[in-house]
C-alpha cells in the first residue's frame, strides 16, 4: 500500500476550501475535557534495520506452528495450505478489494463471494450461506439472535456447554445489552450435550450445539434436532472444525435450522489467532432474518451471467437501528481464500484429508493411553481432537516438553473445573507419523527425546 | 414516481401521516396507501403479524421491504389482529399492483372505535401530500 502523507500546501488548500483556519478548527466540535493534552506516549524514531530487528527478537518468543510441534487444536487448527491458495488471494484485485457498496460494479467479488456461498452450504449440507461473518464466536452470536427474531415470543436459547468456551463468552457478550437470557445445557459423562437437563418448558426459541464440541466429540445431532422440533425450537449446529465434515455428517443433513462456525481450518492462516471466517448457513425460509448479506446468480438485459447483492436491505447501512445485524461487512478475503482452498480440495481430497486427520488422531490417542493417560470419554464419537486424563505430575512434564518446542495439549481444567488434570489433544494431516512417534518417546523419556 | 394527481386515494377509506389506510367499521382491513406503495418501489417481501397479535395505535405492525428499502407498517388503529393476508407472502406485489383491495395487509379488530375519528379522510390526506 502506497503511504502518501498531505504536504502543507495540500493542508491549506483544503483548510481554506473548507473555510477552516487551521487543523484544530476541525475538531471544534469536541469538548476541550475530551481532547488529550499531552502528546502520545511513544517510544523515539527507529530506524527501518532497527525496526526490523526487534520485530524479529519479538517474533522469535511466540510459539508457532511453524517452529514447533503444537498439539493444539481448541478453535485453531494447523492445515496444509497449497500453495496456490496464498498465490492467488495476493492478487491486488482480491486483497485490496473493500466490501462493495456500489456492488453490481465489483462483479469479479460478487462472484468470488458467490462461490464460496455456493461451497460453504454444500460443505455444511445447508440451502443458503450467507456472504460470511466475522468468526466463529460471533457467528454463533449472530444465529441465536437470528433464531430470537424468528421466534419472537421467545426470549431464551439454550447452549450446550460443550460449545468453545471463547464463543460462549462472545454470546455473552453480544446478549448482555439485551433482555434475552441463555441457559447453558450440561455435558454427561461421554461427553455429550446432556438434553435430559432441559426441561420441556417450551419456551426456547433455540437450542445450540456444537459437533465436533469442544471436547472433540460428535454430537448426537439426531437426538439435538429432535428435541428441538419437539419443543419448537430453532436447531442451532455450530462447529469450529469444519474439516470434520469430510468425513462426518454435517449438521444440515439433520435438519439443522443455522449452521455456523469457524472457518479458519478452510484455507486461512493461524496467525497469532486471526483473522478467522465467520461461516453462516440458514434453511432457506429464514432468509429474510439472516444477517449478513448474501449474493445472487442473474442474468443482465443480454441474458448474459452476473453477480447482484441480492439480499443487504436490512443490513446496517440501509436500515441503521432496524438492521438485522450491524455486520455489513464480511471477511471478503478469508472468505475468498477458503473457496479458493475448497475447490482445490474438492469432494474427494477433503475426505482424504479428514480421514487423514482422524487416523493420526486415533494412533496419537492409543500411544498416550500406553504411556498412561486415561480416556476421559471412553467410546464417544471423534475427530482429530480428544481429552485425556493426564498421568500425575503430568503438568511439570508439560513445561519441559515446550522448553523442547513441544506444546503438548491443552489444560482443560480452567474452563472445566470439573476435568481437572484433563487435557485438549489435536492432530491434524499437517503432523507426520514421525512428529507423533517423537513426542510419545519424549513423554517416555521424561521430556527428552534421547534418553 | 407518480404526481399527486395520478395517485389513487378512495372516498370510503381513513388515512394516517404515516400512509396507512384503515376501513370504517368495528373489524377493518388495513394497508399502505398508494403514495406509500409508489415511494418504496418494488415490493419484494411482507413480514406480517400473527393472528393474535395486538398493538396500540402506532405500533409497530408489518415490515415492507422493496428493492431499495426496508420499511416498518405502523397500526392506524388499536386493537387484535383477526386476519392476515397470506397471499402477500407469495405475491407481495400486491400492495404495489392494487394496494387497496389485494394489497390489504391484515384485519383488525378495534378496541376504541372512536380511534376512527382521528384519522384524516381522503381530503385531508391529499392537502397532507400537497403540503409535503
Amino acid at each position: 500500500m502506497h503511504y502518501i502523507p498531505h504536504t502543507q500546501q495540500d493542508i491549506d488548500s483544503m483548510l481554506s476550501a473548507a473555510g477552516l483556519n487551521s487543523e484544530d478548527d476541525i475538531f471544534k466540535g469536541i469538548p476541550e475535557e475530551l481532547k488529550r493534552k499531552t502528546k502520545l506516549d511513544l517510544h523515539d524514531p527507529m530506524t527501518e534495520w532497527d525496526i526490523l530487528e526487534k520485530m524479529k527478537q519479538l517474533s522469535s518468543k511466540i510459539t508457532s506452528s511453524e517452529n514447533k510441534t503444537v498439539f493444539l487444536g481448541a478453535g485453531s487448527y494447523c492445515h496444509n495450505i497449497p500453495s496456490v491458495v496464498p498465490y492467488l488471494i495476493s492478487r491486488s484485485e482480491f486483497s485490496t478489494a473493500y466490501t462493495p457498496y456500489q456492488p453490481e460494479v465489483s462483479q469479479g467479488t460478487l462472484q468470488a463471494v458467490y462461490e464460496y456461498q455456493t461451497l460453504t452450504a454444500r460443505l455444511l449440507g445447508m440451502e443458503i450461506a450467507n456472504a460470511s461473518m466475522y468468526d466463529g464466536g460471533s457467528s454463533l452470536a449472530e444465529a441465536l439472535l437470528m433464531s430470537l427474531r424468528i421466534n419472537k415470543k421467545r426470549n431464551k436459547v439454550a447452549v450446550s456447554d460443550a460449545v468453545n468456551p471463547l464463543y460462549k463468552k462472545v454470546v455473552e457478550t453480544y446478549f448482555a445489552p439485551t433482555d434475552f437470557e441463555v441457559v447453558y445445557i450440561p455435558v454427561n459423562e461421554q461427553g455429550r450435550t446432556d438434553l435430559s437437563a432441559l426441561d420441556n418448558t417450551g419456551d426456547l426459541a433455540s437450542i445450540a450445539v456444537q459437533s465436533p464440541n469442544f471436547f472433540g466429540i460428535i454430537e448426537d445431532n439426531e437426538a439435538v434436532s429432535e428435541y428441538a422440533k419437539e419443543n419448537n425450537a430453532l436447531f442451532v449446529s455450530c462447529f469450529s472444525e469444519p474439516f470434520a465434515f469430510g468425513l462426518y455428517k454435517p449438521a444440515g443433513l439433520y435438519d439443522a435450522d443455522i449452521v455456523c462456525g469457524e472457518g479458519q481450518s478452510m484455507g486461512i492462516p493461524q496467525s497469532f489467532g486471526g483473522p478467522g471466517l465467520g461461516m453462516f448457513a440458514a434453511k432457506k425460509k429464514y432468509i429474510r432474518s439472516m444477517p449478513g448479506r448474501l449474493c445472487g446468480q442473474t442474468v443482465d438485459k443480454d441474458g448474459k451471467r452476473g453477480f447482484v447483492l441480492t439480499i443487504s436491505t436490512r443490513e446496517q447501512h440501509i436500515r441503521r437501528e432496524k438492521a438485522t445485524s450491524n455486520i455489513c461487512s464480511n471477511q471478503g478475503l478469508c472468505a475468498t481464500t477458503s473457496a479458493i482452498f475448497m475447490s482445490c480440495l474438492g469432494k474427494t481430497g477433503l475426505r482424504k484429508i479428514a480421514a487423514q486427520n482422524h487416523d493420526k488422531a486415533v494412533y496419537l490417542k492409543n500411544e498416550l493411553i500406553k504411556c498412561g493417560f486415561e480416556d476421559t470419554f471412553k467410546g464417544s464419537p471423534f475427530f482429530n481432537e480428544f481429552v485425556l486424563k493426564a498421568p500425575q505430575g503430568f503438568d511439570l512434564l508439560w513445561e519441559k516438553l515446550r522448553c523442547e518446542n513441544v506444546i503438548a495439549g491443552l489444560n482443560i481444567e480452567k474452563n472445566y473445573t470439573n476435568l481437572s488434570n484433563n487435557y485438549l489433544f489435536c492432530v491434524t494431516e499437517a503432523y507426520s507419523k514421525k512428529n507423533i512417534d517423537n513426542f510419545i518417546q519424549m513423554i517416555k523419556n521424561g521430556g527428552k527425546l534421547y534418553a | 414516481m407518480k404526481e399527486i394527481n395520478e395517485l389513487i386515494i378512495p372516498d370510503e377509506l381513513k388515512y394516517t401521516q404515516q400512509h396507512e389506510w384503515a376501513e370504517n367499521g368495528d373489524t377493518v382491513k388495513v394497508g399502505v396507501t398508494d403514495y406509500a406503495q409508489d415511494q418504496l418501489g418494488d415490493i419484494v417481501f411482507v413480514e406480517l403479524p400473527e393472528v393474535g397479535d395486538s398493538f396500540e395505535k402506532g405500533d409497530e405492525c408489518a415490515t415492507l421491504e422493496s428493492v431499495k428499502a426496508v420499511s416498518e407498517m405502523y397500526s392506524p388503529v388499536s386493537g387484535e389482529v383477526v386476519e392476515i393476508n397470506e397471499d402477500l407472502e407469495d405475491e407481495p406485489g400486491y400492495i404495489n399492483e392494487d394496494p387497496y383491495s389485494k394489497g390489504w395487509i391484515f384485519k383488525i379488530k378495534l378496541s376504541d372505535k372512536t380511534e376512527l375519528e382521528s384519522l384524516m379522510n381522503k381530503d385531508d390526506y391529499l392537502n397532507m401530500l400537497k403540503g409535503a
